[in-house]
């Protein structure tokens, strides 16, 4: 079985192939946002170079969210497009549980952190156990402080990772100090052979989506939807 | 070669089939097109509810919408036109202008089907797709012809001197002919869209009853400016409400849709004279208004000019406009990569004559 899978949810571009027991292929860029460009023609150089057909593929896995709107767009449109014309299922693995999973030797608590822009992150908490990625807790967009105390109470080492941690190196250093431990370069960013393993996981269990249901997660409104609710509540007391 | 002799059943023609997808602003569609000329197909899933009470299209709504929508339009496209992806000889996509976020959704998906079914992709303009809705209906219709684009997002003039050769004659310096009509229809307390609504209501009010002014620039220019006609509306509202004088509604649409109109209208006959063009096209969601047809219809009658216009369907923004235009353009070995991007500000190709 091979899942093609990749994650355009922030300023990386990867797309990887894997099979049950190997990692076929994974193509990284990280130096900037052109994932509408880079894309599609990353993944058909991957498939190319591997002598792949589309066809031959059994399931696409992309990073659904959180992260850039666009940009998970971007992922989502072309998953479909892919799925709908190869008919195949399309299996979404939320992108904070896929930084988790680069770093499946861990033996410390796992806390990726996502900049939300608007001095907020998307975060949460994880944990292996058994060979099992746990999620402790996740949540949408909040300020980094949430999670901050929340890790000070456990009053134990935590591994960061991603693309919030430079942005709040020093906040999180302030509060934790010795017990904030930072990834190495190349597991902080997505990879996409960590987004096709778990939607190998995923399908395996039968969490599968057509191209027609499956979307993006987004784990925050629109700021139209934000402010329209505020002027709504504002005329209400007025 | 092998189609013609494998398929002899009456859907399976010879013709050249183009899948299409527009998801510029906020209608998300899917066509399929024969020859660029025959629709199989046109699906449309309007957002125009989801907007509606933001009075105006909201870019990250309608993109999180498009993204909803993308697969089970295309799907309901190839459904309708009875075929599948073998049937199908190319993608076409719209690629700007309009809302980058949106066109990326539709850009996105074309790539992934034309990579996964092997088949050329063809980015499209969509002010062009615009142009070429008129060959959908008028198959004696061919170029030189002068266009007139109008809509929420454009306002241009523009002498199509052949398929795929144009020359920009004017636009619009500063609002779209239809935004004039949703921001006076809005600062009216009208509702969205406003093109539509003012129509109706001018049907019932007196065009000439008062003097709103008509922009007509420098005297040997074809841009037009529209931001003066809908800040004279408002002066007119607020200093009759101020003498606490009644306002007919009836008369303002009328008398605003005229000013608008009038100068699309002359603009338009006085560029077909003046380049000796016998031919005449309007397309975009303005072309549908009814004073627009009837002044252009009356003035191109007396002139000697060939009128067209789409329906009302093609008029909207449509995939099956966007499959026309793909066509020409695939005649004419204008096909993209799979790095092809999309551009929210993405001119028309012109020519230059040497
Ligand atoms: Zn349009």
């Amino acid at each position: 079985m091979m899942v093609l899978g990749f994650d355009t949810s922030s300023v990386t571009a990867t797309v990887a192939l894997v099979s049950e027991d190997k990692l076929l292929a994974d193509y990284t860029l990280n130096n900037k946002k052109n994932h509408s460009e880079k894309l599609m023609p990353l993944i058909s150089q991957m498939l190319n170079d591997l002598e792949i057909e589309p066809a031959e593929i059994d399931a696409v896995a992309v990073a659904e969210g959180p992260g850039s709107f666009t940009g998970l767009r971007i992922g989502a449109a072309t998953a479909k497009g892919l799925s709908y014309a190869a008919g195949i299922p399309v299996i979404g693995v939320n992108t904070l549980e896929a930084l988790a999973y680069n770093l499946n030797f861990s033996p410390y608590m796992i806390c990726p952190v996502l900049n939300a822009r608007r001095g907020q992150v998307y975060t949460g908490l994880y944990m292996w156990e058994n060979n099992e990625l746990k999620t402790i807790f996740q949540c949408s967009a909040v300020e980094i402080e949430k999670i901050l105390k929340v890790i000070k109470n456990l009053d134990q080492p935590v591994f960061f990772l991603g693309d919030g941690t430079s942005v709040f190196k020093e906040q999180i250093i302030s509060v934790l100090g010795g017990n904030a431990i930072w990834a190495p370069p190349p597991l902080s960013i997505p990879r996409a052979s960590s987004v096709a393993f778990l939607g190998l996981n995923k399908l395996l269990k039968g969490e599968k989506q057509t191209p027609f249901e499956f979307k993006p997660q987004y784990f925050r409104r629109s700021q139209a939807e934000i402010q329209f609710e505020k002027r709504c509540l504002k005329e209400e007391n007025q | 070669m092998e189609r013609q002799f494998v398929r002899g059943c009456k859907k399976m023609s010879t013709g050249l089939r183009i899948l299409a997808v527009e998801t510029s602003c906020d209608e998300t569609s899917a066509a399929v097109v024969e020859d660029g000329r025959r629709v199989l197909s046109n699906i449309i899933s309007s957002q125009i509810d989801l907007h509606k009470k933001f009075g105006g299209v909201v870019p990250e709504l309608a993109s999180r919408k498009h993204i909803e929508s993308i697969i089970p339009v295309i799907h309901e496209a190839l459904e309708q036109a009875e075929i599948t992806f073998d049937d199908i000889q190319a993608i076409g996509v719209t690629i700007g202008p309009g809302l980058v976020g949106a066109l990326l959704v539709g850009l996105s998906a074309a790539k992934a089907l034309a990579y996964v079914r092997k088949l050329p992709l063809i980015g499209v303009n969509h002010i062009e797709g615009h142009i070429y809705a008129n060959f959908l209906e008028h198959p004696e219709l061919n170029p030189p012809f002068l266009a007139l684009v109008v809509s929420g997002g454009h306002t241009e003039l523009v002498y199509v001197k052949d398929y795929g050769r144009y020359e920009l004659l004017g636009r619009t310096r500063d609002d779209a002919a239809g935004e004039a009509f949703d921001k006076t229809a809005r600062a009216l307390g009208l509702g969205y869209p406003g093109g539509p609504i003012i129509d109706e209501l001018a049907k019932k009010g007196n065009a000439d009853k008062i003097d709103f002014p008509r922009a007509y620039l420098e005297n040997d220019s074809y841009d037009f400016s529209f931001s003066g006609v809908k800040t004279a509306v408002l002066n007119y509202i607020n200093q009759k409400k101020q003498r606490g004088e009644k306002i007919d509604i009836h008369d303002v649409a009328a008398s605003f849709q005229k000013a608008v109109v009038e100068v699309l209208v002359d603009k338009t006959i006085r560029a077909a004279d003046d380049k000796k063009i016998n031919t005449i096209v309007m397309a975009g969601g303005v072309a549908v208004n009814s004073a627009l047809r009837v002044m252009m219809g009356n003035r191109a009658k007396e002139a000697g000019i060939k009128l067209y216009y789409p329906s009302p369907v093609y008029c909207t923004d449509n995939a099956a406009m966007i499959a026309s235009a793909a066509y020409y353009q695939f005649l004419r070995g204008g096909q993209s990569d799979l790095y092809l991007n999309a551009s929210a500000s993405l001119k028309l190709p012109q020519v230059v004559e040497t």
